[in-house]
């Protein structure tokens, strides 16, 4: 069994399900990390906060810049790889978990990071997220889930919910939505986590604990779409929409077990945490064993 | 919303193209969101919505689901569309092939957008160019009036009895699909009779004639016969496209040719270009002409099937031509429609020569001064005693 957890991120052995400490950075030291302080998203978008706690992640841990990659896909989500000053490969719609698997394959030293919106994640390419997590192979799964296709212009996505609007479904959506979550953690993921856009520093520390989980560690961040998903929806106040992430989410620990994440309650925190072979490691242990060196 | 009179509306081609799918009323519709295309399937999931058409509207996971519940929903019986754009378009190609072999009538609008990578949403045409050999019928409109005149006569080709196959009529990204134009429709009932009832021919849904669908056909069955039909209904379809044209031509006024030649029956140098940039080089080729340089251009308007004969008979005639690609096959003579055009005046005698222009890749714009030097270079190619060169010329490439 491979270690659960990379000790050298690590200032103390975790429990659990114990999170690393993270300490929040001043902008002059975000900023270092991005290429540029200007963004194509709308005002009031939350892939900012988003994008921001990531960074703060990635700093608390002293991640090497050099040494951490960061795999996106397409939609507003997958322009992050514009901004962040890392390793960065914009692929193609759904598919960065997939490109993810190669780059972590070549060098399982490096940190992949993997961002993608919940197209990306849940609809063209739900079936890389199920397969990664079913092979447990140690990338940072992140989804900027706002609910909704923003960047073709609001329509429907499988994490919209039932009942919301969207264009294509001008009069409420009849499917039912993904969690993802669930999805993730069914398929075998090791680390699943939800945060929100609201709980800034909770985030963090979520991006932190995936980082330096061993495995496939999934963090959904409930992202808000003022734009396209609060114009159709109850609103396109962006502080309103924070809020009602406040409102709603509730801790883990006081959500009821089993109970699924629905419209107006949903788990936030470590969703869940178990401990199974890695794949990179399970892949170079059969290759010690097929060479005869052990 | 119907349209009882023929009316002149101000539109995006996006809504040109959503407006003939309504008229048309097809019974399913399936669709992923891709820019530039969205608006399409957007507007048409608000008809859907608002019960102005009976159609069954899917919400696909991905382009390649949409193709496949398209696929599906053909082979059922069902009169069926769909709209992509780049990289929808790539993603649906395993499909786009199949869709052809099992000779469903499917009509989709495809909007031209780069292919990645890098990533690009803009407008050149190597999405649609890429798949030129999957086996359907291709039509590249010009403008809005065309891109609704095309689609709704897309639905007579693909399902007529001797063609059989899908048709993709085309719109270039955002200059056509985004801004806005003019087109005069027809009312409902004209579209509705002129595309008239969908016969299916063997429909899964025929319950008392089963039949299977795309079954293995290995060494000794009849793949390679299967493909000689395809190309055999290929043949056909030009007839077809243009008997329909003449039909629709009696319906709206507007007639549609398999080319469409400009000012070339006496000229000297021409340009074969395709989608929306045949304006601007009409707008060069009269300024020429007032000149007195014998220019001429054509503009493609089906490219599969390629009418040879038409552009042999429109072109052949002249002493250089120049063929603008907003494509490029790498590693090519030059790109995809220079290919074509070269080889269909091969047998010209005397042969023009042919020169191979590529431009506006990714969006990058073509101005009329763009259009004059290739002008320039077709003209300085007819004075010579001997052959100019023949590497591609970029147009509006930039040089630091």
């Amino acid at each position: 069994m491979t270690a659960l957890v990379d000790e050298g991120l690590l200032e103390h052995a975790p429990d659990d399900v114990r999170l690393p400490k993270v300490t929040l950075h001043a902008t002059s030291e975000i900023r270092d990390h991005l290429r540029s302080p200007k963004t194509l998203w709308c005002p009031g978008c939350s892939n900012g906060i988003v994008t921001r706690a990531l960074i703060d992640a990635i700093l608390s841990l002293k991640l090497d810049p050099h040494r951490t990659c960061i795999v996106a896909g397409i939609g507003c989500a997958g322009r992050i790889t514009s901004y962040l000053d890392y390793s960065t490969v914009h692929t193609t719609h759904g598919r960065a978990l997939a490109v993810a698997t190669g780059a972590k394959a070549a060098d399982p030293s490096m940190h992949v990071i993997v961002v993608m919106g919940d197209g990306d994640c849940a609809a063209i390419g739900g079936n890389h997220l199920i397969h990664a997590a079913r092979r447990n192979i140690d990338l940072t799964a992140i989804v900027f889930n706002n609910s909704i296709y923003g960047m073709t212009g609001g329509q429907m996505s499988p994490t919209t919910f039932e009942g919301d609007n969207s264009t294509t479904s001008p009069y409420g959506n009849i499917e039912q939505a993904f969690d993802i979550c669930e999805l993730a953690r069914a398929a075998g993921a090791t680390f699943v986590a939800r945060g929100t856009s609201w709980a800034y520093k909770q985030l963090v520390e979520l991006f932190a604990g995936a980082i330096v989980h061993k495995g496939f560690a999934f963090v959904e961040a409930q992202a808000i779409c003022p734009t396209y998903y609060g114009r159709q929806n109850r609103g396109a106040d962006p502080t309103e929409m924070l809020r009602r992430q406040r409102d709603r989410s509730v801790p883990v620990a006081k959500y009821e077990p089993g109970a699924p994440r629905h419209h107006d309650s949903y788990p936030v925190g470590v969703l869940h945490h178990a401990e199974r072979v890695e794949y990179t490691a399970a892949y170079a242990a059969l290759q010690q064993r097929a060479q005869g060196r052990s | 919303m119907t349209t009882e009179q023929a009316t002149i509306l101000a539109v995006t081609g996006n809504e040109a193209v959503a407006e003939a799918m309504r008229q048309v009323n097809p019974d399913v519709v399936a669709a992923y969101p891709i820019t530039p295309q969205t608006e399409i399937v957007q507007i048409y999931a608000q008809f859907v919505a608002d019960g102005k058409v009976d159609t069954e509207f899917i919400t696909a996971e991905s382009e390649h689901s949409a193709m496949s519940a398209a696929i599906g929903s053909a082979a059922a019986g069902a009169r069926t569309m769909t709209a992509t754009s780049s990289q929808g378009f790539a993603l649906m190609w395993e499909l786009l092939f199949v869709a052809a072999s099992y000779r469903l009538p499917i009509v989709m609008a495809n909007v031209n957008r780069a292919l990645s990578g890098p990533i690009n949403i803009h407008c050149d045409h190597s999405d649609s160019m890429g798949g030129r050999d999957c086996g359907w019928i291709q039509l590249y409109g010009e403008n809005h009036q065309e891109a609704y005149d095309n689609h709704v006569m897309a639905v007579r080709i693909a399902e007529h009895a001797d063609v059989r196959l899908p048709v993709m009529t085309m719109i270039d990204g955002y200059v056509i699909s985004g801004a806005i134009g003019p087109m005069e429709s027809l009312t409902d009932a004209q579209v509705q009779e002129f595309v008239g009832p969908y016969r299916p021919i063997h429909p899964m849904l025929d319950s008392k004639h089963p039949v299977t669908v795309g079954p293995f056909d290995g060494l000794h069955g009849f793949y390679m016969e299967h493909k000689a039909t395809q190309q055999q209904a290929m043949e056909r379809a030009s007839r077809v496209i243009d008997e329909i044209a003449a039909e629709y031509a009696e319906l709206s006024g507007r007639r549609y040719g398999l080319i469409d030649a400009y000012r070339t029956e006496d000229a000297e140098v021409a340009i074969v270009v395709v989608g929306s940039t045949a304006g601007t080089t009409r707008m060069i080729v009269d300024k020429l002409r007032a000149k007195g340089v014998r220019a001429g251009c054509v503009r493609v308007r089906a490219f599969r099937p390629f009418p040879a004969a038409e552009y042999a008979e429109a072109i052949g005639h002249c002493k250089v031509v120049g063929v603008m690609d907003r494509s490029d096959s790498f590693g090519a003579q030059g790109g995809q429609v220079f290919l074509e055009v070269r080889s269909a005046l091969y047998d010209c005698d005397p042969r023009p020569q042919v020169l191979p222009f590529i431009y506006g890749l990714g969006g990058r714009d073509i101005f009329p001064a763009n259009i004059e030097q290739a002008f320039t270079v077709l003209r300085d190619a007819a004075k010579r005693k001997t052959k100019t060169t023949v590497e591609r010329r970029y147009l509006n490439l930039r040089e630091e």
